[in-house]
């Protein structure tokens, strides 16, 4: 079992306003480089493009992070495929992945924000004809021999002819599909050989189990095997020493973001007795001591075989500090004993 | 008509509210007809995993043989539907206008129409039910509670056609849910994105306390 963070580069909170964009990106490095020392198997960086999450080039901090750090897989979560141009993902993300030594993944998603369609001038009507073709050129590129040039003609993009697309890593890039729990989605994975990675981000995660199951299955009907079809899941999550403190701290930040969220999006905003169901057993909410949130990734394990699981920290202008602590303690208190919970098989 | 009250449930629409919808619908005891945009034979595997028991049908057969029919898909697909196939029938429209997830859509953009309304004025002889609309997909089984729970959660509705709220109000009670008739179609507007409604757990009383 893989763990890690994810993270869309919250911002902080300065005079009871958001600070500066320019801090987040520092904030963020420091973040990782930590989360490598700390023994961490995974940090992701999720495309967005507003004041509060302002992480909208993830290849960039990866290209970054990859010099400051030696043994950690890093990836986009996700990178908004359907608004971006293929060609220039698969660019820069080899780029970041020759610089990293092999350790840049990409994790493509629909977007379930829906800010950068307006922003590249893309239209929402076609968003998910716009998700398939886009996954399909960018496989396409993945897929090319050594020095083999690329013809392709689709419907959202300029044809191409006889293209060189470089540099080429050693090795193809490991990309992942990423989904909010369409079951279309499941079987788009499975039928294309991806690897699939849920964001379980409200409600209960049990529901996401049925989803796995209709992964696999569609694998299995499309004949897709080999050890690159794992399951990721994605979810907030936040450890603290302390259970409850964990717990109220989170609330806070949960608090926070969603009211910003719900303002945009106009949802209420949530209630303490919601968050409380959520962080629960079977909620999507991992904010706990280390002890509980280590059980409730090995309780997980048992029904869908996950083989990593990140938690994004830093939502609602979570305190820097507080997310260094809890990037330490998935690092040196969860991730040991998960690891000696599933190596003895329990 | 299905006898008792164990009716068909008509939906268009696979996607994660679609099947939350036809999960509940199942657990119930209703028979349960599906569709998507792409045909009958693309939804086996997914019928299968995620909803034994469900028939994968054409858009106009879910229409044709079913008691409720549940408007479940991205909105602005919404003219890829015949007006035809839905004349007569109840329809309850589970959808929103809703820009920050779907961007915006031109005729949807007069703020003294609602969504509901016109949905309505263009599949004019359709019977349209408001509602199912502003409960998040996963809370339609993960709130679902027995009759008579305290914490029972309440589901608004609005419709120009009082037999159809009915026999909406009734299906809506099989899912596990109370339901408050809020009046005519443009009444819609207070349960719409933006609105104290939209996403909130609350109960009957609750739900009351806000609009009156």
């Amino acid at each position: 079992m893989e763990l890690g963070v994810y993270s869309f580069g919250d911002v902080q909170q300065e005079n009871g306003k958001l600070g500066p964009t320019s801090q987040a990106i520092p904030n963020l490095l420091e973040a990782i480089k930590l989360a490598d020392e700390v023994g961490l198997d995974f940090f992701g960086v999720g495309e967005h493009h507003t004041d509060y999450f302002p992480a909208s080039s993830p290849a960039t901090i990866l290209s970054a992070a990859a010099a400051m750090t030696k043994n950690i897989t890093l990836s986009s979560a996700v990178s908004v495929l359907s608004t971006d141009d293929p060609v220039r993902i698969y660019q820069q993300f080899a780029t970041a992945n020759i610089i990293s030594g092999g350790r840049v993944e990409i994790v493509a998603g629909r977007g379930s924000s829906t800010e950068s369609f307006p922003l590249f001038g893309y239209d929402l009507k076609n968003y998910d004809e716009l998700y398939a073709e886009k996954l399909d050129l960018l496989m396409k590129i993945n897929a090319l021999e050594k020095n083999e040039p690329l013809t392709w003609e689709g419907q959202f993009r300029a044809p191409i002819q006889e293209a060189m697309i470089v540099p080429q890593p050693e090795h193809p890039i490991k990309i992942w599909l990423a989904t909010g729990g369409n079951p279309e989605s499941s079987i788009r994975a499975g039928a294309l050989g991806l690897p699939i990675a849920y964001a379980v981000i409200g409600g209960q995660v049990s529901r996401f189990a049925p989803m796995v199951d209709l992964y696999r299955k569609a694998a299995e009907h499309y004949e897709q095997t080999g050890d690159h079809m794992q399951v990721a899941i994605a979810s907030p999550g936040y450890i603290a020493e302390d259970a409850q403190d964990a717990k109220d701290t989170f609330w806070q930040a949960w608090e926070s973001t969603m009211t910003t969220l719900g303002k945009v999006r106009g949802f209420a905003a949530p209630t303490r007795s919601h968050y409380d169901a959520e962080s629960g057993r079977d909620g999507a909410l991992f904010a706990g001591s280390p002890e509980e949130i280590a059980e409730r990734i090995i309780e997980l394990h048992k029904r869908i075989k996950h083989t990593r699981h990140y938690f994004q920290m830093d939502v609602g202008q979570l305190p820097h500090d507080k997310f260094l602590q809890s990037i330490e303690l998935l690092g040196t208190k969860v991730a040991p004993r998960v690891r000696k919970a599933l190596a003895s098989g329990n | 008509m299905a006898t008792n009250s164990k009716l068909i449930i008509g939906i268009i629409g696979a996607g994660r509210l679609g099947t939350a919808i036809a999960r509940q619908s199942l657990k119930a005891g209703h028979r349960v007809n599906i569709s998507n945009s792409r045909g009958p034979q693309s939804l086996e595997l997914m019928l299968g995993v995620l909803l034994p028991g469900a028939v994968a049908m054409t858009v106009n057969d879910v229409a044709q043989k079913s008691d409720i029919i549940i408007l479940a898909m991205p909105l602005n697909k919404y003219s890829a539907l015949d007006p035809e196939w839905l004349a007569g029938k109840i329809v309850i429209d589970a959808m929103n206008y809703w820009p920050p997830t779907e961007g915006r859509i031109p005729e949807f953009m007069n703020e003294q129409v609602t969504s509901s309304q016109y949905l309505q004025q263009h599949f004019d002889r359709a019977r349209i039910v408001k509602t199912l609309n502003h409960v998040a997909y996963n809370e339609i089984e993960e709130h679902s509670l027995p009759p008579a729970h305290p914490q029972r959660r309440a589901i608004a509705l609005a419709g120009d056609d009082d037999a159809a709220k009915k026999q909406a109000e009734q299906f809506i009670d099989t899912i596990g849910f109370d339901t408050i008739d809020l009046g005519d179609l443009q009444e819609g507007s207070k349960f719409q994105p933006d609105t104290k409604l939209f996403n909130a757990r609350l109960t009957k009383a609750e739900i009351e306390q806000i609009v009156r």
